[in-house]
């Protein structure tokens, strides 16, 4: 499923956060937005996922969506978004809850979540008995289980420690390597953006508008070898001048809100 | 490598310099689990041994010993059942009616905002009145009867309950909303896997609020016009003088709320195991 974003503006009351945003996200696609936090990034993705209502401009979707999905746009979220009184496994059935399904193709979509994301054996455990990183990974097998046509990843390891960002990226990749998932992938960090991304686009400090579209060349899967280290650095350089310039304009900024 | 650094020259540990002084003690909450056990034995052994000692006259502040013979007297006469039965009935029709009824308005000023704008000031007015003023007015429309105190215990939990779920459900995570309607949950189900089980914690720490005043409410509405009934015991032994009675009288009630709290304990460690 394809992404289009076209002359997007929003405001909150008289604050304006993202202005004039041109996007468009091909089929496949895993972009990262980058960008000094306030800018709007969450903004852009709640606008992307229908939970917002944007102030002005067009948001649109286009394209097949696959067999069996039954939620074509679908969140992961940085605070995991579980119900602390239900279990992991029941976590996960309740975005199926609404859907007529067989109770056979019911558990298989649960089940199948949940192994991927070796969370089997603490599928009757509580959110509160796991770790962040289980946590996310439910969070992961709770989107799983819709077959979704395009992730919204809200900073999904900003809340993990680093040892357990590198164990979660290695599971985006291999989720990235299996479904051609199109994916808009907000971040502040730049490791995740280098390790995961096809493009990269970095916002400005608010209200946020597009500074620049970064390619990275270099195929996801080859990212780790010591050939593609050169042109990586070079990526990882541009970006961080234009993020180090915005972040330190927006911190010398009165805070709002 | 600098030589202090180095492991064979390392000094053990006692050779030298000075012990770090322990510095962390204090402002934590240690168990003591017999403290209040003696401390509740020694106030009672203290108010014996007055009364005893004719420090205390026993026509106003009876021994314990006489307490719990006055206890042991209701129970083997009967009064005890009859009018503890009386009471409870009172508290449950009452509590019962006037948390279903906070319940549902609760619930209606937390999910539409027409309806709480028009709620708060209403609860908002009506909350700090004393209900037990209320009960003559309620005898007057219903009569001395039993329904009088149903609506005095129904009305005094009423407001309480309201108030206690609204905030409730305001306290319900509005990400764990916002997911469910990105996965497109429809708003029956939101209401129902979300908001209600969110907003139970809130919803029974309301109970245990409802259920003091309720106690309260059922003894003051007992004292003013009942025949059975445990305020209406107590009223009557103070009125005959019997201090001891009247005391067994109100032992019941410290146990019987002690009951109804315990009651409320298991049902949130039941339902709240999730936290
Ligand atoms: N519901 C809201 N009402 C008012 N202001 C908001 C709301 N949500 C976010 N904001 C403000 O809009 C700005 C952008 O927020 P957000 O999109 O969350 O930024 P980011 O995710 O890039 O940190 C921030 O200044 C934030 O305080
Ligand atoms: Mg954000």
């Amino acid at each position: 499923m394809r992404l289009l974003v076209s002359d997007l503006t929003h405001r909150y009351d008289d604050l304006t956060v993202l202005d004039g945003i041109d996007l468009t996200l091909a089929e496949g696609e895993i972009l990262a937005v980058i960008g000094p936090s306030g800018c709007g990034k969450s903004t852009l993705l709640g606008i992307a996922g229908g939970i917002v209502a944007p102030t002005a401009g067009s948001i649109r979707v286009e394209g097949e969506v696959p067999d069996g999905c039954l939620n074509p746009i679908t969140f992961i979220f940085q605070d995991f978004a579980l119900l602390p009184w239900r279990t992991v496994e029941d976590n996960v059935a309740l975005v199926l809850e609404h859907h007529p399904l067989s109770s056979a193709e019911r558990r298989e979509r649960i089940d199948s979540g949940l192994r991927r994301m070796g969370l089997w054996e603490f599928r009757k455990a509580l959110p509160k008995q796991l770790s962040g990183g289980m946590r996310q990974r439910v969070g992961i097998a709770r989107a799983l289980a819709v077959r979704p046509a395009m992730l919204l990843l809200d900073e999904p390891l900003s809340a993990l420690d680093a040892q357990t960002r590198e164990l979660l990226m290695d599971d985006f990749l291999e989720l990235w390597r299996r479904e051609k998932t199109t994916a808009l992938y907000v971040t502040h960090n730049l490791d995740e953006a280098l390790r995961l991304a096809d493009r990269v686009c970095v916002l400005s400090r608010r209200p946020g508008r597009i500074r620049e579209l970064v390619i990275i060349e270099e195929p996801r899967e080859r990212r780790q070898e010591p050939s593609a280290q050169a042109h990586l650095a070079e990526v990882r350089d541009r970006l961080w001048h234009l993020m180090k310039a915005e972040a330190q304009m927006a911190d010398r900024e009165i805070a709002r809100a | 490598m600098p030589d202090s650094l180095n492991p064979t020259t390392i000094p053990t540990a006692s050779a030298r310099g000075q012990p770090v002084r322990f510095r962390g003690g204090g402002f934590t909450v240690k168990r003591h689990p017999w403290a209040a056990l003696a401390a509740f034995a020694l106030l009672i052994a203290v108010w014996e041994g007055a009364s005893r000692l004719g420090l205390a006259s026993p026509l106003f502040l009876p021994p314990p010993s006489a307490v719990v013979r006055a206890l042991a007297g209701m129970v083997t006469d009967g009064s005890l059942w009859l009018n503890l039965k009386a009471s409870l009935g009172r508290i449950a029709v009452g509590w019962v009616l006037g948390t279903a009824g906070g319940m549902l308005v609760g619930f209606a000023m937390g999910i539409f905002s027409t309806a709480r704008a028009i709620g708060v000031p209403l609860v908002s007015a009506f909350f700090p009145i004393p209900k037990i003023a209320l009960l003559p007015l309620f005898i007057l429309w219903f009569g001395i009867g039993e329904p009088s105190k149903f609506a005095t215990i129904g009305f005094g939990v009423f407001f309480p309950t309201v108030i206690a779920t609204y905030s409730a459900i305001d306290q319900v995570p509005r990400n764990l909303i916002r997911m469910a309607q990105s996965f497109g949950l429809p708003w029956r189900s939101i209401l129902r896997s979300i908001v209600l089980p969110g907003a139970l914690p809130g919803i029974l720490a309301g109970f245990r609020i409802t259920a003091s005043i309720a106690l309260i409410l059922v003894v003051a509405a007992e004292m003013i016009g009942a025949e059975y009934g445990i305020g209406a015991f107590v009223l009557m032994a103070g009125n005959l003088m019997q201090t001891d009675t009247l005391l067994a009288g109100v032992l019941v009630l410290s146990l019987l709320g002690l009951a109804i709290g315990t009651v409320l304990s298991q049902l949130e460690r039941r339902l709240l195991n999730w936290r």
